[in-house]
């Protein structure tokens, strides 16, 4: 087991190491190079000059390459183009954010999803069942920023349900202690605040889980139906063990073991949901700085740290979900 | 009164959009208490079916089931399905082709023998799991406590047959299905599961139902066997009967298909020409026709009865003739 | 089956989904499957559904100038007449749909729609296509530190998130047009592609068909042009199915991202939601209505028909 995880972090770094090479190839292949890109087309050849000497590109390539790893491991990742403030500092600023809305988008997909699938299954070809393939063919072919649109027309204009946009309203929750809204709330015991972070957490969060949850629904059903198949279901029903027995002891836990994969998969399009998501509900969160710094100028400083940062999320929760897979089935666990 | 009396058994298989497909037709047979009754055939034929209908293990949904199952005083198909439960494990115990598949992946080996003695013997888990070491003892799995927590996976074939078994045999149940048991194995295994099984139901008096192709497994087990073909009994005779004379061609064919020691080792063994699903298109007269080599014209006519004859019963309208004593 | 050292867990698993794709319609050979294949597809509602939709789409994009009322670029004077931010006017005679922001017919705009995002779509998922065919039949055949570079390559591409890729792609263009979009939607497919190809192909090499052909002594060539592409190829058809919703999709969330064509004439669905869509929804929700109906029916007719043809190909289902 130990042997599995130190080889998983060595893939990690080497996946890394490469992304960082292509990220530094590709700031240096901008037009001009990054020193344009940091100062625009309008600088004078002065400022260029001596910001191309402070940034250490008159040395030769592999210096600078061998500088620019020592600082995307140390952190420094330089300043934003956009507000001056170093990266790092602006990116922990998003990140609570959107980890918040991750987490409730996340919860929501599977305390939905698998329930939801494993009913389908069990109607198998009955209305309910031919009700939730349609649902979870349209969630997966619906623009989720237009169905974050429509929820807010409806739910927030028309009924005056949900607050349309923000992570909380103005007034309350003056206390950052961790930065995640719902959590500081409690925390500080200023109930009212939480509630109120919770209430604007509701809507983003469902439109973020639409795709998740569809595809979590699909991959439990048909896995359900798969492991109902099986021959060790038919060996408990020889044995004549109650229904509820075998669902629980015998379907359910052999029927998890994709989905479980399927949820580390599904970080990748909450990472790209979120982008969308928080576009449409105002969350401010990583998914709003990414869109920042791609719209006038483009913040490449801001940006090559996100990039990495969501490959580093992506492969720590899929490495998580392996050992979780390892917990569940025990072929695995000896392999 | 005999332990199991299956009368009329049919099963149809209805897909949708596809015709219907009877594979059961009428099939009855009895098994008294402690018997081992072989069924036997080749794959196809309606015995693995038969098994499943007799246990109400087929899927709910697209097949329908006539006839009449007496497990003692009850016909298992009248059963609710509630009630059927309560009897499966306990009443009546059965193992399956494919050891592999057949058990759990994902749990421990322990907690399958121990949740069939938990449910129909109301044991604690702890209780349970003890009982369960001595049964896998019985079944001749060396070092029980450690198989215990162990998973399929890291069983032998052999030894996750003999788990199965256990599983089967852990309420004492008075009979036992045995679905094509050794097939999926080695052939030295084969032998030592089958002396296994008939040492567990010689001493334990279960009645055994045999479900086989091999009629190496009826020589050396059962007591009375029905020959299968495409869903009907063709002939039912005790087993020295039934190697010494058979009578329908059909299992005439496959006993001379046996490659034997002591005769004509220079020839070729004999082989019934065509398959299984070369059947007679119309629903009257002889399945086996097209394949038989002793068919008249009565065979494809009109149904052929099955008869009772001495050594049990036969349908046949022109039977291998019995060997008249010189 | 992955290169010596693998690098990345992340992909790991999507590599594992594209290997059991190629398991399922890669082994158990040749035209009898097809054509079993293609006989199951007729007869599955599922697919037929799919098919019409997609047909019916097809059919508008090639006629649409026949099926339009009017020249979609063109700005009315009767449209344009009250025309402001707070009210753009609604269906009236000639004008089914009403107008847009800028006074255009919406409904010529919607049906002159279909062509374009087509047209992305189609582009997008062949370029992706054609690449990825090409780089996985290169690892494959060439092997050695080529097929490991190439494989790297692909790994590090399934770490991020494909919008997210695609996101950085565009950001690495000075400025967007409609190339920029296709070129960055295709190239996040490349990766999935490659792996296909040259997994099906490795895969392949050891099959039982492909051993007896070579086991009689049928040419090299032979056995890769008749009996390993035609088969490896029904697993990139069915991916290429299923590419072209996704593609889509990811085109509307660029434009929605403001990375999207700036070319203000063109009517493309993605482009008419994520810009006008949604910067106009409270005043008139329709021009969001329409081009994401138009969206999630042509997503989900390729949607259908992918997934119906995945189905068939599956052996498990040939009974």
């Amino acid at each position: 087991m130990v042997r599995v995880i130190l080889r998983r972090l060595i893939q990690l770094a080497v996946t890394l190491i490469v992304l960082m090479t292509l990220v530094f190839f590709w700031l240096r292949s901008l037009p001009g190079g990054p020193v344009d890109a940091l100062l625009g087309e309008r600088a004078t050849p002065q400022t260029r000059e001596l910001l191309t000497r402070a940034l250490g590109y008159d040395q030769p390539i592999w210096v600078q390459y061998g500088r620019f790893l020592e600082n995307v491991v140390t952190g420094n990742f330089g300043n934003s183009i956009r507000t001056g403030e170093p990266v790092m500092d602006v990116i922990s600023r998003s990140f609570p954010a959107t980890i918040e809305l991750a987490l409730a988008a996340i919860i929501i997909a599977v305390g939905l999803g698998i329930p939801l699938g494993y009913l389908a299954a069990r109607h198998r070809g009955r209305v309910l069942d031919n009700a939730t393939i349609i649902v979870t063919l349209i969630g997966i072919s619906i623009p989720i920023f237009f169905l974050g649109y429509l929820l807010k027309d409806w739910l927030t204009q028309s009924v005056h349900l949900f607050p349309p946009s923000g992570r909380i309203s103005t007034g309350l929750g003056n206390t950052d202690v961790t930065g995640f809204f719902v959590l500081d709330g409690l925390l500080t015991r200023e109930l009212d605040a939480s509630a109120d972070a919770l209430w604007h957490l509701v809507l983003p969060a469902f439109t973020l889980a639409t795709i998740p949850l569809a595809i979590i629904i699909r991959i439990t059903r048909a896995s359900v139906l798969d492991v109902l198949d099986e021959d060790y279901i038919r060996t408990a029903d020889a044995k004549g063990l109650r229904g509820p027995t075998i669902r629980r002891r015998h379907v359910l836990r052999n029927a998890l073991l994709p989905v479980v994969t399927t949820i580390g998969l599904q970080t990748g399009a909450l990472l790209a949901g979120a982008v969308l998501t928080e576009k449409v509900y105002n969350w401010g969160g990583l998914g709003t700085l990414i869109t920042d710094s791609i719209g006038g100028s483009r913040d490449y400083p801001v940006l090559q740290a996100l990039i990495l940062l969501a490959a580093v999320v992506f492969i720590v929760v899929n490495l998580l979900v392996d050992l979780s897979y390892a917990i569940i089935d025990p072929r695995v666990r000896v392999k | 009164m005999p332990l199991l009396d299956v009368r009329d058994l049919s099963v149809v298989f209805q897909r949708k959009g596809t015709a219907p497909v009877k594979a059961v037709d009428g099939v009855s047979f009895t098994v008294e208490p402690g018997q081992t009754v072989g069924l036997v055939g080749e794959s196809g034929c309606g015995k693995s079916v038969t098994s499943l209908a007799i246990m109400g293990l087929l899927p709910r949904r697209g097949n329908k089931v006539t006839g009449e199952v007496m497990f003692e005083e009850t016909d298992l198909l009248t059963l609710r399905p509630q009630e059927l439960r309560d009897r499966r494990g306990r009443d009546i115990g059965m193992i399956f082709q494919d050891p592999l598949s057949s058990l759990n992946p994902v749990i421990p080996l322990g907690v399958q023998v121990a949740e069939v003695l938990e449910r129909h013997q109301g044991r604690t888990r702890q209780a349970a799991l003890k009982q369960a070491r001595e049964l896998l003892d019985a079944v001749g799995i060396p070092d029980p406590a450690r198989r215990l927590k162990e998973f399929p996976h890291q069983l032998s074939g052999g030894m996750r047959q003999r788990a199965l078994i256990a599983i089967a045999l852990a309420c004492k149940p008075r009979l036992l299905i045995a679905d094509e048991p050794t097939t999926a194995l080695d052939v030295t295994i084969q032998a030592q599961i089958l002396t296994l099984l008939k040492e567990l139901v010689d001493d334990s008096g279960t009645a055994l139902v045999m479900i086989t192709h091999d009629l190496g497994v009826v020589a050396g087990l059962c007591d009375t066997v029905n020959v299968l073909y495409a869903g009907k009994v063709v002939e039912r005779a005790g087993r020295h009967q039934l190697f010494r004379e058979p009578r329908h061609p059909y299992t005439d064919g496959l006993l001379q298909s046996v490659p034997r020691l002591d005769v004509d080792r220079g020839g070729r063994l004999h082989q019934i020409r065509g398959s299984v699903s070369d059947n007679i298109p119309w629903p009257e007269g002889c399945a086996f026709a097209p394949r038989c080599d002793r068919v008249i014209d009565d065979c494809i006519g009109d149904t052929v009865p099955l008869e009772p004859t001495r050594a049990g019963a036969l349908r046949c309208t022109n039977p291998v003739p019995r060997e008249v004593p010189v | 089956m992955s290169g010596p050292g693998g690098i990345a867990t992340l992909a790991d698993h999507k590599r594992k989904r594209i290997d059991e794709l190629i398991a399922r319609t890669s082994d158990a050979g040749g035209v009898s499957l097809i054509r079993d294949a293609g006989r199951r597809l007729l007869r599955n509602p599922t697919a037929i559904v799919g098919a019409v939709l997609i047909l019916l789409f097809l059919i508008i994009a090639i006629f649409a100038p026949l099926v339009a009322p009017h020249d979609p670029v063109q700005r009315f004077p009767e449209l344009t007449k009250d025309l402001t931010v707070d009210n753009i006017p609604g269906a009236t005679a000639g004008h089914p749909l009403g107008s847009d922001p800028l006074g255009r017919d919406f409904a010529s705009r919607m049906i002159y729609g279909a062509r374009q995002t087509l047209f992305v779509g189609v582009l997008a998922t062949l370029i992706g296509l054609l690449l990825g065919v090409l780089l996985g039949a290169i690892a494959g055949a060439v092997g050695g530190w080529v097929d490991v570079l190439v494989m790297r390559l692909t790994d590090v591409m399934l770490a991020l998130p494909s919008l997210l890729l695609a996101i950085t792609l565009v950001a690495l263009a000075s400025r967007s047009t409609q190339w920029t979009v296709i070129i960055a939607v295709a190239v996040v497919n490349v990766p999935i592609f490659a792996r296909l190809l040259r997994g099906s192909m490795l895969a392949q090499r050891e099959s039982d068909h492909v051993l007896a052909a070579r086991a009689l002594g049928v040419r090299q060539r032979h056995i890769v042009l008749r009996h390993m592409l035609p088969n490896s190829l029904t697993a990139v058809i069915v991916q290429a199915t299923l590419t072209f919703a996704v593609a889509i999709l990811d085109a509307a969330a660029l434009s929605f991202l403001g990375l999207g064509d700036p070319d203000i004439n063109r009517a493309e669905w993605g482009l008419m939601l994520g810009v006008d869509g949604v910067r106009y929804f409270e005043v008139r929700p329709e021009l969001a209505y329409f081009p994401a109906l138009a969206i999630i029916l042509v997503a989900l007719g390729f949607t259908l028909l992918g997934e119906s043809i995945r189905e068939a190909l599956d052996p498990k289902n040939r009974r």
